[in-house]
């Protein structure tokens, strides 16, 4: 099989983000990171790799920075990578697809495409659904369960409430993987090394006859999220400390 | 003065009380839209009911022909689109749940739309959205441009306001053609008709002191008291004490209710992106310098097993 995985270079969840001027962010002082996300997608796709045979492309639309966390997914198990480069982290998902697309399509014909359900750092939760569009190919986001079955592949995903809800889309198909779909591996040493000599085509939006201009989303500002100044400690013993937010929260903020 | 398209989000054929602040983020500060409540299922006349008091002017349930709407999402997304172009809508808005962030993906991709997800506020007018960017750590504006606006809210993001007005059903039918790409085989629904963590109005989540699976039970007997939903940390999730789809946070669910309890949570960033919007967070920790404390609206320094079933016992005594 010929797998895909789109995966996005994002700030460290656990980095913290300095907004600079009205809508940007300092990036030479953060931690950047593999989209947690994605790595569930890589997962799935090697291991598809190592039971069936062929190999796994790691695809992504970033800086040049982004070349991390494509030997990042070498690194588990990924055969080749194929970087996109862009000027910004922030770009038209619309563009965001029709990048990967046009990589995806100078390179090879996929059985299977995996993404992460969503990138954390815009959370805009939509590319997957824009590079199946712009393929004519199906898309299941969040899946949590997968096998392929007769040329076909059987997802699982939630639907809220804990209730879930099992999809058959045809191959080849674009997925978008959660948690709970599989347990990342921690790459050895060995791996990581092996990772640094593998190969990496990489081109640039023009290249591919594209450009951000075409945007029709545009980060107007970005700030940093309100924080609460600190908790109303209620003292007392466990029993009046309970009553004393029970009348707080009937009473003064009326939410109970 | 804009026409606004609102999809009516329902389960077992009622309309979800989440809607409602949809709605009133819809109808923007003047109150001059018109809105238009779109429905793929459910009954239009229990939508009427529903929505009345919420200031929604036509109830307009979608007959789609040529698809079957419950066996396949893209044709879902393809009668959405035929009613936004037969009613000339200006804006299409919904809950940002899980079948709604799916249901608007595929809209906004096949019409090759922007789109924004998971926004907190939203200005028709305008065409800007806000939305949590870098998991809760700072909040984007963001300007559209495009005919129609498509934006999915977070669910409780906006307080729905009352405005009554009657609305009329007016039935439409759309012509849609279903790609055939994906089909749903089965939905294995949940038992006991658990309100969904995402739309809760009260939840109380409980950390990895709370020591195993059954120890849930006195959550459980709490968020009951409340009228609430359970979640669980991501450190409670991974030892096994709760299923991912209960947990908060980064890497599970983002949550926005009026109230948030945590108990034994230490406060990791990860966390609060999945919860700082709540309206009033209450936090009960042994450590007093847990960095939950510095960032939540109440605390009681204490250990869980003794608070929260006081907690319970209060709430139960009038």
């Amino acid at each position: 099989m010929k797998i895909y995985v789109c995966v996005k270079h994002v700030p460290d969840t656990a980095a913290n983000i300095k907004t600079a001027g009205a809508n940007g962010f300092d990036d030479a002082v953060c931690k950047f990171i593999a989209n947690p996300y994605d790595e569930y997608a890589v997962e799935q796709a090697v291991r598809l790799m190592e039971s069936q045979g062929g190999e796994v492309v790691v695809v992504s639309v970033g800086k040049e920075a982004a070349m991390a966390t494509l030997r990042s997914a070498m690194a588990m198990g990924a055969t080749r990578g194929i970087l996109v480069t862009v000027e910004s982290q922030f770009l038209d998902s619309e563009i965001t697809s029709q990048a990967l697309k046009a990589a995806i399509e100078k390179d090879g014909k996929p059985d299977l495409i995996f993404t992460g359900k969503v990138a954390v750092d815009t959370e805009g939760f939509q590319t997957a659904y824009r590079l199946a569009e712009a393929m004519s190919l199906p898309v299941v986001n969040e899946i949590l369960k997968m096998e392929l079955r007769d040329g076909k592949a059987v997802v699982e995903r939630e639907i809220g409430g804990g209730s879930r809800e099992v999809l058959e889309a045809g191959l080849p198909c674009v997925l978008g993987a959660t948690k709970g779909l599989n347990e990342p591996r921690y790459p050895k040493f060995p791996d990581i090394m092996k990772a640094k000599k593998k190969e990496v085509k990489q081109m640039t939006l023009a290249d591919l006859g594209l450009s951000a201009a075409a945007a029709r989303i545009e980060l107007v500002k970005l700030e940093k999220a309100p924080d609460r100044s600190g908790a109303k400690i209620i003292p007392g013993p466990s029993r009046e400390a309970a009553q004393a937010l029970v009348h707080i929260l009937r009473n003064v903020e009326k939410v109970i | 003065m804009a026409t606004i398209g609102i999809w009516i989000e329902t389960e077992g054929g009622k309309v979800k009380e989440a809607n409602f602040g949809v709605i009133t983020a819809a109808r923007g500060g003047g109150g001059e839209n018109t809105l238009l409540a779109l429905l793929l299922d459910g009954s239009a006349e229990a939508a009427q009911e529903a929505l009345a008091p919420y200031g929604v002017h036509k109830i307009v349930p979608l007959t789609a022909e040529g698809a079957d709407l419950d066996q396949s999402p893209d044709a879902r997304a393809r009668a959405l689109a035929a009613a936004v172009e037969k009613l000339s809508l200006n804006a299409l808005l919904g809950l940002a749940t899980t079948p709604g962030r799916d249901l608007f993906a595929r809209l906004a991709a096949y019409l090759k739309l922007p789109l924004a997800s998971d926004c907190i506020s939203v200005d028709v007018a305008r065409q800007t959205v806000c939305k949590s960017h870098f998991s809760g750590k700072t909040v984007a504006t963001i300007r559209m441009k495009a005919s129609v606006m498509l934006c999915a809210l977070r669910p409780n993001a906006v307080e729905a306001q009352p405005a009554a007005v009657r609305p009329e059903i007016v039935p439409l039918t759309v012509t849609v053609q279903d790609p055939g790409r994906v089909r749903v085989l089965e939905v294995r629904k949940a038992g006991g008709g658990k309100i969904d963590l995402a739309e809760a109005g009260i939840i109380i989540t409980g950390g990895r002191p709370i020591g195993s699976a059954e120890n849930y039970k006195i959550l459980e007997a709490c968020a009951q008291a409340l009228g609430g939903a359970v979640g669980a940390s991501r450190a409670a999730v991974d030892a096994g004490f709760a299923p991912h789809s209960m947990q908060v946070g980064q890497t599970g669910k983002t949550v926005s209710p009026r109230l948030y309890i945590a108990c034994g949570l230490s406060g990791s960033v990860q966390h609060f992106a999945g919860m700082k919007t709540s309206k009033v967070i209450v936090a009960i920790n042994t450590d007093k310098d847990a960095p939950i404390f510095e960032k939540c609206d109440y605390g009681i320094i204490g250990d869980l097993f003794e608070v929260v079933p006081m907690l319970t016992e209060a709430l139960t005594q009038k």
